[in-house]
């Protein structure tokens, strides 16, 4: 039993690992822009597929198709937002928020176009599980798990470091503070449109090494990238991390008294949960 | 092909309730709802199981499936009552896929993914499939009629204006005292009822509901009425809705037009239309066909009064 909970809760904390990145650019993008960009489905999806052609078409190996996912997926959330959703956010972020979820079944649709709705798995080595103290792990979750780290740690340094990623910081904090230090907000805009759908599309792709992948990929997952990020605290960086680690061991550990039919339903119920208790999430709606 | 065209009426009846009910929420209330599909369902499948397992009314069915409905947006809206409209549409978006969910492993009581079939209809059987396509629709453009002039009454009450009001800015609707988390539930669970019941006349109407048939992609084609016919207006909601419909059923003929594609990319083409014209009317025209108009309001005369006064 005792080794039983903790491979749930080292299965969890995987989980999370992987969804904190695709959390991370929905809560961005709330941060800065201030509306819930719910297009994050479509692009993860978009993502796991650019990381599908990289990988199986062109043969690179997964580390590399990454970054392909993170750049194709990065690309087409700067191109929806800039044409699509900017010129809608002056009507208000509900409009804006409807526009999203039309955005995401037009997407999704492209992507069905081209591929089709059969499922499409990766081009990996096959390898033997790491076993230790009774735990399983397989060596490509493990993988997968650096290279969410480090793209983490990429945006971290970034956000703390660079001019531009200060000047994101300021906007999120307080636009009107930011506009008259001469930040231009429609840069800022863009760029966290890219950085945070390339994160989504990031996370779309390891989310599909785990599995496979098809055009509903992304709207499976989104649920619980919703619940991770508000389960941590709506717009904030740090919080979309500790939320999906808490959801990633929460739909885990639902295992031992819940149907796995019902994990994404967990999500859903974290989320009624800390909005009755306690509405500003774990962290907070501070940016970083 | 008379069959064909009475159905779609039917279903541009059943969309048109719903976006009367997203009216009331969208409209006036000016509250989100991404997943009134999932209130749809719940009124589908409350109305099927009550006629069909436990062998009540169609009417019957129907009121509870409305209720159901609403007291499952009441719970969403008083979880979000006090919070931005962000939440409310990330809590309902997760409501329509937690129905889904629970419509799909519930095999006991909804029978799963097979779906329920076999659901009662107003004299299935006993008349014609022709006869009861025709008694449904009239069946659907009385309740519409009915709906439409019951939430005309609504809109033009002091309720009505309570509800722009929240629309508009709910603190000055909170400043001249209004109790705004009572007004924002009441009127989402009103909204939900109506959409409710649509769901119910759904299942009735076809005998047969599936998990499969209640995806966000209806969720968008009722934003698309309401937006098209005019957000706020009543008349609108249901005119829109006719015009869905039938801009749906025109891009079945897509093949025609283009050929060599498969039937998945038809699906694809067809649903990227749905959606693309939505962002393009909201883009272009975000006030819809008929926009709302402010209902007048008898002002008395200040200057009469003046002038009375001063005589």
């Amino acid at each position: 039993m005792l080794t039983e909970v903790a491979q749930l809760v080292l299965n969890g904390l995987m989980a999370g690992t992987i969804l904190a990145v695709p959390a991370i650019g929905f809560t961005a993008i709330y941060a800065v822009l201030r509306f819930p960009n719910f297009s994050v489905a479509s692009q993860v999806t978009i993502g796991a597929f650019a990381g599908y052609v990289a990988n199986v078409t062109f043969g690179l190996p997964a580390p590399v198709a990454v970054t392909v996912a993170f750049l194709v997926a990065g690309l087409s959330g700067l191109i929806c937002d800039e044409f699509v959703l900017r010129p809608m956010r002056p009507t208000g972020p509900l409009a804006a928020a409807i526009a999203a979820v039309a955005l995401t079944i037009v997407l999704e649709n492209v992507v069905r176009f081209w591929f089709g709705n059969d499922l499409r798995g990766y081009d990996l080595p096959v390898l033997r599980d790491w076993r230790f103290a009774g735990l399983r792990v397989s060596p490509q979750q493990v993988e997968n798990g650096v290279i969410a780290i480090i793209a983490m740690a990429c945006l971290f340094a970034f956000l703390a470091f660079s001019r531009m990623g200060k000047a994101m910081r300021a906007v999120a904090d307080n636009p009107t503070l930011a506009s008259i230090k001469g930040i231009d907000s429609v840069t800022i805009g863009r760029l966290v449109s890219f950085v945070g759908m390339g994160l989504a599309g990031l996370g779309g792709m390891l989310l599909g090494l785990d599995t496979s992948i098809d055009p509903l990929t992304g709207f499976r997952a989104v649920l619980t990238v919703f619940a991770a990020a508000v389960v941590g605290g709506l717009g904030s960086i740090p919080g979309a991390v500790v939320g999906a680690l808490t959801i990633g061991v929460a739909e885990e550990l639902s295992l031992l008294v819940l149907d796995p039919a019902y994990r994404t339903a967990v999500g859903f119920f974290a989320i009624l949960l800390v909005l009755t208790l306690r509405p500003r999430g774990i962290l907070g709606e501070r940016a970083f | 092909m008379e069959n064909y065209l009475i159905a779609m009426l039917v279903f541009a009846g059943l969309y048109g309730l719903m976006a009367l009910g997203l009216n009331v929420v969208w409209g006036m209330a000016g509250m989100i709802n991404l997943g009134l599909v999932g209130f749809f369902a719940v009124g589908a499948y409350i109305s099927a199981l009550l006629t069909k397992v436990l062998g009540m009314p169609i009417a019957v069915g129907v009121l509870f499936g409305a209720l159901g409905a609403a007291g499952a947006g009441m719970v969403v809206a008083l979880v979000t009552a006090k919070l931005r409209g962000d939440y409310l549409a990330i809590v309902t978006l997760g409501f329509s896929e937690v129905i889904r969910i629970t419509a799909s492993n519930e095999i006991w009581l909804t029978n799963g993914t097979d779906g329920i079939s076999g659901i009662p209809g107003p004299w299935r059987g006993e008349v014609t499939p022709e006869a009861f396509n025709l008694i449904f629709l009239a069946l659907v453009a009385v309740v519409v009629t009915i709906v439409v002039f019951l939430l005309q009454r609504v809109r033009h009450a002091p309720y009505g204006r309570v509800l722009r009001a929240l629309r508009d800015d709910d603190q000055v609707a909170a400043v001249a005292g209004k109790t705004v988390i009572r007004f924002k539930v009441e009127a989402f669970a009103l909204g939900c009822s109506v959409i409710g019941l649509a769901g119910a006349l759904y299942g009735h109407y076809t005998s047969y509901i599936a998990p499969d048939g209640f995806v966000p992609l209806i969720t968008i084609y009722i934003v698309l009425a309401l937006t098209a016919g005019g957000t706020g207006n009543n008349y609108g909601a249901v005119i829109g809705s006719l015009l869905v419909v039938f801009f749906m059923e025109s891009t079945r003929f897509i093949t025609e037009v283009v050929p060599g594609l498969q039937a998945v990319q038809v699906a694809a083409l067809r649903e990227m239309m749905i959606g693309g014209a939505l962002i393009v009317i909201l883009r272009l025209r975000p006030d819809g066909l008929i926009p709302e108009r402010m209902p007048r309001i008898d002002l008395p005369d200040a200057t009469l009064t003046e002038e009375k006064k001063a005589t």
